[in-house]
């Protein structure tokens, strides 16, 4: 049985009207906003389930977009976080989509860069406003944004895992979960790991330059 | 840690506390933190709880879809021409738990209590005891603690969820919990709590989720409105004196069976009951554009 907190109870504050299509769908914007950077000029949503059904009418698609703006679940702004998108020059679009076997409350979210390169994350609100990274671009992945999390990708080789995580105990940052995928023996690979602590900019900036690390991305909890 | 209600009792009574006093203790050991913090974090979910309480009943709302809004205004204003059947304390709950609910369906900041449908049964009750009875914010903060110890036993043995357990699992959850604050706002005993919570539980067993449009909009604001009345009249009945002949932990179980055995189209799918309705379905398609 799970232990819940008096503010798992009386709360969260959030905009309404549901903590799973709004409050959850701006969870899900702002953590895929953290993965994908903010240099990105159009933003496409595929909903999927329920998200398709209702996305206006519970304001899934204002939540989105407040979030890969960078807004809060509980920040007043989010109903108007479509005009603040094209203030900005971000192209924004929403298709109604089958993803297949998913959660009723997914969201395929593709980025478009400055630089012409795209990156897809899809996520599932899987209720009272938790929810769930399910995959970036092609790799599989399974963490919830509510830890600060570390995404370290690399080519699959011996040792790689052992020096990620001894310059994270070095900087004293624990960890609480850690997944590894790989496309094939030697080939790239993704290391995600759920902390404890916040991991600093120079921790992030070390990881990435380590030997064999293709890219080193951290993201605050959301 | 107190995992049923009978636990809870036996806590506050072996020490002669109360249940806010058990609730906040466990709290603090739990988050680690000291108890200035935790009410000092109670009290600012007071503020936004306020705040939606009190921002229909002098705004027009209205919601994303069109469908609801401004009945809170309604409310209140016949309120004020002072002949109402239910008197005047009932009015001011029905009207601030209405304005909740249209807050959250016009994309307002709410607190989820325990779930953003059934948001408007523990403020509208909190708030307007707290005005008849005289309580200070102090005492309002008490009083969400013991709300939300309800809510955790429940939500460990039962559900809070809709989806799950249909209305009852919501907005009989948010009545309990409230019925349960404010019988120790009012100087009952923690076993008054607990019947006044049970009694408002027993009264919506079995209530369905049938939204219309599966927004959190039709019948949820007057659901919420009618709970926090539940919530009202449980309480009173409890600090009279009358008692609850099912305990608490049975009536959660019993709640969270009916739930289960509740088809699914009757919890939050928008396929049975009034969403199934002729108007049900033609509001759906207007809305949805379907």
């Amino acid at each position: 049985m799970k232990n819940y907190s008096v503010f798992d109870i009386l709360g969260p504050v959030m905009i309404g009207p549901s903590s799973s299509h709004t409050a959850g769908a701006a969870r899900l914007g702002k953590v895929a906003m953290s993965i994908a950077g903010k240099d990105f000029t159009s933003v496409t949503f595929y909903l999927h389930g329920s998200f398709a059904k209702t996305y206006r009418g519970h304001g899934t698609d204002r939540a989105l977009v407040a979030g890969i703006l960078g807004l809060n679940a509980d920040d007043s702004r989010l109903r108007n976080s479509i005009e603040m998108a094209s203030q900005r020059n971000i192209k924004i679009n929403f298709v109604e989509t089958d993803l297949g076997d998913e959660h009723p409350n997914t969201v395929k979210i593709v980025f478009k860069k400055k630089d012409g390169t795209e990156v897809e994350v899809t996520g599932s609100s899987i209720g009272g406003g938790n929810i769930i990274i399910t995959k970036i671009n092609e790799d599989n992945v399974e963490f919830t944004g509510t830890l600060p999390t570390l995404i370290v990708k690399h080519v699959d080789t011996k040792g790689m895992v052992s020096k990620i995580t001894s310059e994270l105990a070095k900087n004293e940052i624990n960890i609480a979960t850690m997944k590894v995928n790989r496309k094939g023996k030697g080939k790239e690979a993704l290391t995600v790991i759920e902390c404890d602590n916040v991991i600093s900019s120079e921790v992030v900036e070390k990881l990435s330059k380590l030997e064999q690390v293709l890219s080193a991305r951290f993201i605050n909890p959301v | 840690m107190y995992n049923s209600g009978q636990e809870l009792l036996r806590l506050a009574n072996e020490r002669g506390l109360r249940i806010c006093d058990i609730v906040i203790e466990n709290e603090c050991e739990l988050s680690e933190q000291p108890v200035e913090v935790i009410r000092n974090r109670m009290k600012e979910i007071l503020k936004v709880m306020t705040e939606a309480a009190n921002y229909g009943l002098e705004r027009e709302t209205k919601s994303v879809s069109g469908i609801t809004g401004g009945d809170a205004k309604k409310v209140e204003e016949y309120r004020k021409k002072g002949r109402t059947l239910c008197g005047d304390a009932v009015l001011r709950a029905m009207a601030r738990a209405l304005s909740c609910s249209e807050v959250n369906a016009a994309m307002g900041r709410i607190v989820a209590a325990p779930t953003a449908g059934s948001n408007g049964i523990v403020p509208a009750v909190i708030i307007t005891a707290a005005e008849v009875l005289e309580i200070d914010e102090e005492g309002i903060v008490d009083g969400l603690f013991t709300a939300s110890g309800i809510g955790q036993i429940i939500a460990k043995n039962a559900t809070v969820s809709g989806a799950e357990g249909g209305c009852q699992a919501e907005c009989g959850s948010a009545a309990a919990m409230a019925a349960a604050a404010v019988v120790e706002m009012a100087g009952g005993t923690p076993e008054m709590a607990l019947h006044a919570a049970s009694i408002a539980i027993k009264n919506i067993l079995g209530l369905v989720c049938d939204p219309i449009a599966g927004l959190v909009e039709a019948p949820c604001a007057k659901r919420n409105s009618s709970g926090s009345i539940n919530a009202l009249t449980s309480a009173d009945l409890a600090l009279a004196g009358v008692k609850s002949i099912i305990p608490f932990d049975e009536v959660v179980e019993a709640m969270y069976r009916v739930g289960k055995a509740l088809p699914e189209s009757l919890r939050e799918t928008a396929l049975g009951g009034l969403a199934a309705t002729p108007t049900g379905i033609r509001l759906r398609k207007q809305i949805l554009g379907e």
